[in-house]
């Protein structure tokens, strides 16, 4: 897959956006809005940026990627169905018992996840460890994280960018999804960790703002990550929601599943800008 | 009688540390600015590439372990048990625990007999949170050559293992001839009036209980109980029905330790009275540690005591 186009990453990302809308919807539960935010950073990571091997999910050499923000766990699952980890009709057992998909990401069961995450601000320290463990080991592998921007106002994010950026590991490259909603408000509303930037170049790190929505920036940014000498922090503004007219940049579609109505007002707004792209 | 010799448990782990470092280059050892206190600081000076220190950052340190042992890579991370079991323990339950990963912690001064620094310091409470971690193993070792055999086996256990060690130097107990194995308690001294389970500093002062109540013509079998979880069932349940009557001591609160832990297979399989020696649901405080093992009732004479009782109970 390294000849990947734009037109081609749009397209994956809009059927891993199906794919998010119809496994929270047959879950009647889940967290469409910041699975949907950060889409396109999933899709670009899995569709061009890593080195993985969806037959070979466990291939030691692989650049791993933690979804620290665990609860867009529909994300990480629609991007992996797509990427050929498993089949496209797990999705729909997404959060039911006896299915594999759990609510949030489980290393042990699902094929391609690196992390189990969900207990926000725990999952960079995962990731600063397997970026310590292939500088200490003589592994070339990179590591991959997208945190949310809310979670970021727990402290064990800044214990982990401290010492990430004190041991310059060069081969950790952070997503902050800065989609600006969190359950209870706006960032700035809760406890604002702004600005984002600044505080992850205060630990060492370069950083970078950027739209994260938009592939040409991803993929701009990600080539001049490739040879910063200190972990990388990327500051991805994003559309909370982002694809689904109803949900986007609304705070009440954090954690809610659309019901029949507006599911299919989705599908069909997902529909129609997939057309476009044919 | 030759004198006995004193060693911490502690001590043994970082002795533990140097002789695997010497012999194996495919663990990293971490901690989180106490290597001097947990003894990691002896593996730190002998393979400095070796050793990260992340700092003061416990839920950090768990995380980094966790994120290592993803990669199929040995970690083994120290700290004080307060820290490590209780400020860490999110951590260790959603990042260590639920992935079942091979992440070794090694808690120092855990108990009462932290001494001087007093009740923030004195975790009386660790073995109890690491046992409700569905698949952790939880090692108390009862001397300095148990804690080396016991390092030794956890760096190779499947899951995460809790390595429980003690600051003050406790009398040496066994040889190199003691055979140490995950999950199996020892029988040390046979006896069929009553079973005395200790684990960790209490399995000498059960030594000496088994003395003092054979002056009084009490036979006490004693059974020194490393592996707090997986609990050695067997060996609790023959307890039971051989001797009638079973007491339990543990530098621990007597709420989810290894008192509770006997309680529990006791109760469900061959119910016989179970007393509990521990510490009772209250902080401790500042003092020399041998003082306040006085002070505590975490004496050889109080598991004596509580041996009678237990036996008074049987019917």
């Amino acid at each position: 897959m390294d000849k990947v186009s734009k037109l081609e990453l749009q397209k994956v990302a809009c059927k891993v956006r199906m794919g998010i809308i119809e496994g929270v919807h047959a879950a009647k539960a889940g967290h469409p809005g910041g699975s949907l935010s950060c889409a396109d950073i999933l899709t670009y990571l899995y569709f061009k940026e890593m080195k993985i091997d969806p037959k070979n999910p466990k291939w030691e050499d692989r650049d791993r990627f933690v979804l620290s923000k665990g609860h867009a766990a529909p994300a990480l699952y629609a991007v992996l169905a797509q990427r050929g980890f498993f089949d496209e009709k797990e999705l729909l057992g997404l959060r039911q018992i006896g299915s594999m998909l759990q609510g949030h990401p489980d290393l042990k069961n699902i094929p391609g996840v690196d992390m189990s995450t969900g207990s926000l601000g725990q999952g960079i320290s995962a990731a600063v460890g397997m970026a310590l463990s292939a500088k200490h080991f003589g592994n070339d592998y990179k590591v991959y994280a997208v945190l949310g921007d809310g979670e970021i106002e727990e402290g064990q994010v800044w214990e982990a960018a401290m010492f990430a950026g004190n041991r310059k590991l060069n081969n950790l490259v952070v997503f902050i999804d800065n989609n600006n909603l969190q359950i209870d408000g706006t960032i700035e509303e809760v406890n604002s960790a702004n600005p984002i930037d600044r505080k992850f170049e205060a630990f060492n790190f370069n950083t970078f703002v950027i739209d994260g929505n938009d592939f040409d920036e991803i993929e701009a940014v990600l080539k001049k990550a490739e040879s910063s000498d200190k972990p990388v922090a990327i500051i991805a503004k994003t559309v909370k929601g982002k694809g689904v007219s109803y949900m986007e940049n609304a705070v009440n579609w954090h954690g809610a599943a659309p019901n029949d109505e507006l599911y299919e007002q989705a599908m069909q707004e997902l529909n129609a800008a997939y057309a476009e792209l044919n | 009688m030759s004198e006995v010799k004193s060693v911490a448990t502690r001590v043994g782990y970082g002795e533990a540390l140097v002789e695997l470092g010497n012999v194996r280059d495919d663990f990293i050892v971490m901690d989180a600015d106490l290597a001097a206190a947990t003894q990691t600081g002896m593996f730190k000076k002998n393979f400095p590439d070796r050793f990260y220190d992340c700092g003061i950052a416990e839920q950090n340190l768990m995380g980094i372990a966790a994120g290592i042992a993803t990669t199929g890579k040995k970690v083994i991370v120290s700290s004080f048990a307060m820290f490590a079991a209780g400020r860490a323990f999110e951590q260790v339950r959603n990042s260590i625990g639920y992935p079942h990963l091979n992440v070794v912690i090694g808690a120092t001064h855990a108990g009462i007999s932290v001494g001087e620094d007093g009740a923030t310091h004195q975790c009386c409470e660790d073995i109890a949170l690491m046992r409700t971690i569905p698949g952790m193993t939880i090692i108390n070792p009862a001397d300095a050559t148990e804690a080396r055999m016991a390092v030794f086996a956890a760096l190779d256990c499947d899951g995460p293992v809790y390595l429980r060690f003690g600051r003050l130097a406790v009398p040496i107990i066994f040889d190199d001839n003691y055979k140490f194995e995950i999950g199996k308690g020892v029988e040390l001294k046979e006896g069929n009036d009553v079973t005395i389970i200790a684990t960790g500093l209490m399995v000498n002062e059960a030594l000496q209980a088994h003395e003092l109540l054979k002056a009084e013509g009490i036979n006490a079998r004693v059974i020194n109980m490393a592996t707090i979880k997986p609990l050695d069932k067997e060996i609790v349940i023959k307890a039971a029905k051989e001797t009638g009557a079973i007491v339990t001591a543990e530098e621990h609160s007597v709420i989810g330790g290894l008192g509770s832990a006997v309680g529990e297979v006791v109760g469900e399989e061959c119910p016989v009275p179970v007393v509990k020696l521990g510490v009772y649901d209250v902080f401790g405080h500042s003092g020399p540690a041998p003082k306040l093992l006085d002070e505590f009732g975490l004496r050889a004479v109080n598991i004596a005591e509580k041996a009678k009782k237990a036996i008074a109970l049987k019917k």
